[in-house]
């Protein structure tokens, strides 16, 4: 039964995929913007847009560009960047390498974190340490994250000039001095994420505490610690891997502007640029990729959280 | 100070007196304004204090203060605007799915889940990219992308109200479905609505940010308080604060909606968890 | 039997003096147990009986030194075993539970942690205590098991909870109580949640082990037909104080106090039925040959209801019988996939959206939860004000006056029209429902177990009203029950149904009358009697035919 509901959650993912190629592409392609006049910009003339519509294969009906768009992208082709005329593919190769890079420093430090002192906040419910916990987490959760870089910019580098402000970062580096580089950016989606994931992890776990489970462990005079292990934490283990992967997929979006505000060479920034210059095929490579993560992430989110509950674990 | 009966925390009177400061600003700018937005009063970046400019001045040498002001008025109008449109549409079509079911909630939420199952900020790029910035497109963008969440509450609520026996009760009387939905449902919905507006406000106002932040929200020559973060950025550079300052502007609004949100929240037994 | 060395003499458990309270939402205090003095000796049960809100429940746990979210002890001593657990620090409190005071609590299902086997968590607090080791323990469950009737007893701990059904559930939660053997078991209602012939089961099952081990206990519930059966000596608490203690016999027969007696007399249903409903020879509703169902699954299968002007007629069943469906049938909540619903000879249409004013109006319903009933955001008023309006059109002055006409006939009185919902208790709530349904002017009034979500005496006297009413307007009652108490008090004709049939009806005297049908037997003998030697009796019965059907 467990297999059938995971295949379930796996076709569906692969469904939600599809249906998200179709929503980008139909945004990009057949809202009423017009792509050659986008292009030309001011020297559009009746002639030269249709030179370019013709270029870029408009006048093909919109299903058939569509599937030769998806075949592509399927393949790793994404087709010609309308910007500088080269492949879109191998520009974005080194560039989501190094943004998957950033993501999982981040996520490599904010995870465990997080977990642990939500533990520690629902556990010690209503203690001191838990009211700041959650007023610092909801300032942090309000906050832009360009607010929390460029605090970080404004005391940690340019004040104390511990950090560099700028993230130059290079492929070619080693891999410490690549850490040395992206410190304020981790340390930006660390907090980013932190608070939030915080927040989620301390909400699920005193939900389970407050199961008439818990009590009745309380009252076969179980120890506290051994409660949370033992009775809390394995039907809690559901609901935090779902909690874990929704702000990994939170962490996805928020790198664009981290990369931003640091001018780190990720995939993010490149599709900012992609949109100012208003190039399609790139934007479109990019959003499908971001968009792929973010659907793979939510989908592991619940296979986890199918795979870690009892119920289903053991039917009757 | 009370509110409907009930006792307004410090927190919440905090956020309150933010909320209050910063729709006056934005409705007060020409007024109380001491220069002109646009006008170059000054040299470029002075500090805050400096020459008489309270919070100094910007990259153009125009007055910082004069920018926040005007700035508080584009981005909360923008803000404001798309979050009623977004409630409008939500919360009608929520309810609907929730009450009439059937064929009509399933079209409407397998659309919405697409919808979801892409980030907002990359939606909204895509559509800017095909469509272009401009006002009327950002409120639009923002309009749509918000109300999916508007309609996964409202239809959520709306179906935990009408199960209920009240609802049933109506239902057996002969009652319509208009009548159900604005008599029977819709105040029993408002206390989490409320809620979530206030959510969807500061979603609606961090994301515009973002967006000018990222140069593709409120194009100049309009204040807004994000792009200032983006135009002063440099100043950091030199050791300065200017951008910091649009950038609190921004950090403080929402965190004053979100400490009122979080004491409604409260009342009704729920965290901000549970809606997200 | 058990590990510590007994005290000489004197009870084993004595309260003093007990005070508890609570932080309300104002941040007042609420006190929830007001001077209690309680003795339990060796061996011995004491029921601790009373209505929601009495503080049963928190009595009982204060004697492990635990209080619920929020409670404190204020004041008193409890003293187990010749020590103050009061003054006890957390780790000596920590020993006493689970090893020499152990609890057993109403919902087994939420009770057990769904992520850990049956076994697991039975064996945890004896091996944590150091009482014996895993597998001394594991043979404890399954000797337990087997005293306890559960079906396979020998692999039934590797099972886990949402494997096993409610009653099953309950057992082995007793086995998880006395594994340790404690001095004092805490029973908290323990069969409420059960069905009332699996109930007498547990009941029976529990008991024998307490006797066998020689456990005492302290017996939580509102029933107190189920307490006597276990009982030495009941306490009846109220408010959080004492009312009245005495040995069982004595609470039965001659209570001292009002309080007491009135308990006593509502179990027992002094609610005359009224003369009964006039025969016609066309019947006001009927519902023939029903069957019904959600999807895939059926729910009804064939069933024949008629309910002649002026009768009630009580539909009863357990849980999963398809009594509620039946009324969502009648309603035209959940059209019929084979049959009709019949008004006055004419077949009405199936669905509710196709009827017609006229013809919802005619049927009325009243619902088990009050709570949810009604709008929380609609005073009573407007509550009362729109089904006149919407049937009879009325406004202004007569509508004001028929809404107060209304209150006064539910005994509130006009005072009551500005209230929300929140500002009535659950009788009032029920009565503003009981107006709603009579603004109708209807014919028919579904009743869906009106009363179960209600305290005895409450429910006791909406049942009154409903008779009233119904000798005044000539109502007919179609009332849903699992509670043949209930049924035995006020029908006029009785429906037994079991698993969407209907096992046997006709007149409530030659249904109830033997020879019955064997099931509507079992569910007779199943209810609790107001005597001490009930249970025993049911369970003799049980065994002699057992024995013949050998």
């Amino acid at each position: 039964m467990i297999l059938s509901l995971v295949a379930k959650r796996l076709a569906l993912g692969v469904l939600t995929l599809w249906l998200v190629s179709l929503l980008i592409f139909a945004i990009t392609e057949i809202l009423p913007g017009d792509v050659a006049t986008a292009i030309l910009g001011q020297a559009a003339t009746p002639e030269t847009v249709a030179a370019i519509r013709n270029q870029l294969g408009l006048n093909e009906p919109a299903w058939w560009r569509y599937l030769q768009w998806l075949t592509g992208a399927i393949q790793g082709d994404f087709g010609i960047s309308l910007a500088n005329q080269r492949p879109v593919a191998p520009q974005i190769l080194g560039r989501l390498e190094n943004t998957l890079f950033l993501a999982s420093v981040a996520a490599v430090i904010a995870v465990p974190l997080a977990i642990s002192l939500g533990l520690i906040a629902a556990i010690k419910q209503h203690s001191l340490l838990d009211r700041t916990i959650s007023l610092t987490t909801l300032a942090s959760i309000s906050v832009p994250e360009f607010f929390i870089a460029y605090l970080l910019i404004f005391f940690l580098a340019v004040q104390a000039g511990w950090f560099p402000s700028m993230a130059r970062f290079d492929a070619d580096m080693g891999f410490l001095e690549q850490l040395g580089v992206i410190v304020l950016p981790a340390l930006t989606l660390v907090l980013v994420v932190l608070a939030h994931m915080m927040r989620m992890t301390r909400a699920t776990v005193l939900n389970v505490m407050a199961q008439p489970f818990v009590e009745m462990a309380e009252l076969k005079g179980v120890p506290k610690w051994r409660i949370v292990v033992q009775h809390a934490l394995p039907n809690a283990l559901a609901p935090i891997i779902n909690v874990v992967a929704l702000n990994l997929a939170y962490l996805v979006v928020g790198v664009i502007v981290v990369e931003v505000v640091f001018v780190y060479p990720g995939l993010g920034q490149f599709m900012v640029d992609a949109v100012a210059r208003r190039d399609i095929p790139t934007v479109q490579a990019c959003g499908l990729i971001f968009a792929a993560v973010y659907v793979t992430l939510n989908m592991l989110a619940d296979i986890g959280a199918i795979l870690a509950n009892p119920r289903l674990r053991h039917p009757r | 100070m009370r509110v409907s009966g009930h006792r307004l925390s410090i927190a919440a009177l905090v956020g309150l007196a933010i909320i209050f400061v910063n729709v006056a600003a934005a409705v007060l700018a020409p007024w109380i304004a001491p220069y002109s937005p646009t006008s170059t009063v000054g040299s470029v970046w002075l500090p805050p204090g400096e020459e008489g400019f309270l919070l100094g001045t910007d990259q153009n040498g125009r007055d910082m203060l004069t920018r926040m002001l005007y700035g508080a008025r584009t981005s909360i109008g923008i803000a404001l605007t798309a979050t009623i449109l977004s409630f409008l549409l939500g919360s009608v079509l929520g309810f609907l799915a929730a009450t009439v079911g059937g064929w009509l909630d399933q079209l409407l939420s397998r659309i919405v889940d697409t919808l979801m199952a892409i980030p907002v900020l990359i939606l909204a790029l895509l559509v800017l990219t095909a469509l272009g910035s401009s006002i009327p497109v950002l409120i639009g963008v923002i309009a749509v992308l918000d109300s999916t969440r508007v309609f996964r509450l409202s239809r959520a609520v709306g179906m935990d109200i009408a199960v209920m026996e009240y609802v049933e009760a109506a239902r057996l009387r002969g009652e319509g479905l208009w009548w159900i939905i604005r008599r029977e449902i819709l105040p029993n919905a408002l206390p989490p609505l409320i809620a979530e507006f206030g959510l969807r406000f500061c979603f609606a106002f961090l994301l515009i940010s973002s967006l000018s932040f990222l140069g593709l929200g409120v194009q100049p020559p309009f204040a807004d308080w994000g792009g200032m973060v983006r135009d002063n950025a440099q100043a950091l550079e030199f050791g300065l604060s200017a951008p910091l300052i649009p950038a609190a502007g921004i950090a403080v609004l929402t965190i004053g909606v979100n400490l009122v949100v979080d004491w409604m929240l409260g009342l009704q037994g729920r965290t901000m968890e549970d809606s997200r | 039997m058990s590990a510590a060395t007994p005290s000489k003499s004197g009870p084993l458990l004595t309260m003093r003096g007990l005070h508890i309270e609570a932080t309300g939402f104002d941040g007042h205090p609420i006190i929830i147990v007001d001077g209690i003095d309680l003795d339990l000796e060796r061996g011995q049960v004491l029921g601790l009986i009373g209505e929601s809100g009495a503080g049963k429940s928190t009595i009982a746990l204060a004697a492990m030194g635990y209080t619920r979210g929020g409670a404190r002890i204020t004041g008193g001593d409890i003293v187990f075993d010749g020590r103050n657990v009061l003054e006890m620090p957390y780790h000596q409190r920590r020993k006493l539970r689970g090893d020499r005071i152990s609890y057993v609590a109403q919902s087994a299902a939420a009770s057990f942690n769904p992520a850990k086997t049956l076994m697991h968590q039975i064996i945890e607090a004896p091996v944590l205590h150091g009482v014996m080791s895993a597998e001394e323990a594991s043979q404890r469950a399954v000797d337990l098991f087997h005293r306890l009737k559960v079906p396979d007893p020998d692999t039934f701990g590797r099972r886990y909870p949402h494997q096993v059904s409610g009653g099953q559930l309950q057992r082995a939660m007793t086995a998880m109580a006395m594994v340790c053997e404690p001095d004092v078991l805490i029973l908290d209602e323990p069969t409420t949640a059960l069905d009332v012939t699996t109930q007498i089961e547990v009941l029976a099952a529990v008991r024998d082990v307490m006797r066998e081990f020689g456990t005492a206990g302290l017996y939580i519930t509102h029933d107190l037909a189920v307490v006597a059966q276990i009982s030495d000596r009941i306490m009846v608490l109220r408010d959080g104080r004492t009312v009245e203690v005495g040995e069982t016999q004595q609470i039965l027969e001659a209570p001292r106090e009002t309080y007491t007696r009135d308990l006593v007399a509502a179990r027992r249903f002094h609610v005359k039925a009224g003369e009964g409903g006039s025969e016609t020879p066309q019947a006001l509703l009927e519902a023939r040959g029903i069957d019904a169902g959600y999807g895939s699954v059926k729910v009804l299968k064939g069933v024949d209801v008629a309910v002649h002007p002026r009768e009630t007629v009580a539909v009863v069943g357990e849980s999963g019988s398809g009594k509620s469906t039946l009324a969502r049938v009648v309603t035209g909540l959940l059209p019929p996939t084979r049959g009709q619903v019949l008004f006055q000879g004419e077949a009405l249409p199936p669905a509710l959206g196709q009827r017609s004013r006229e013809q919802l109006r005619r049927i009325q319903m009243i619902y088990q939860m009050p709570d949810v009933a009604l709008n929380p955001r609609h005073r009573v008023y407007d509550t009362l004000a729109r089904p006149l309006q919407f049937y009879h059109g009325l406004r202004g002055k007569e509508l004001r006056e028929e809404v107060n006409r209304l209150l006064d006939d539910i005994e509130l009185g006009g005072d009551y029209a500005q209230r929300f919902p929140g500002e009535l208790s659950g009788g009032q709530k029920q009565r503003v429902c009981i107006a709603r349904a009579l603004a109708a002017r209807p014919d028919v009034v579904i009743c869906d177990e009106p009363t179960s979500a209600l305290d005895q005496l409450v429910a006791e006297s909406i049942l009154e009203l409903l008779q009233r009413l119904q000798d005044e307007r000539g109502l007919a009652y179609l009332f849903i029950t699992h509670d043949l108490g209930l049924v035995k008090a006020i029908a006029d004709r009785v429906v037994v149904m079991k698993s969407g049939e209907v096992v046997q009806q006709g007149p409530k005297a030659e249904v109830f009358s033997p020879p019955a049908h064997p099931y509507t037997e079992l569910l007779l003998a199943s209810v609790p009697e107001m005597r001490v030697d009930w249970l025993d009796d049911v369970l003799e019965t049980r065994a002699g035919q057992e024995l013949a059907e050998r």
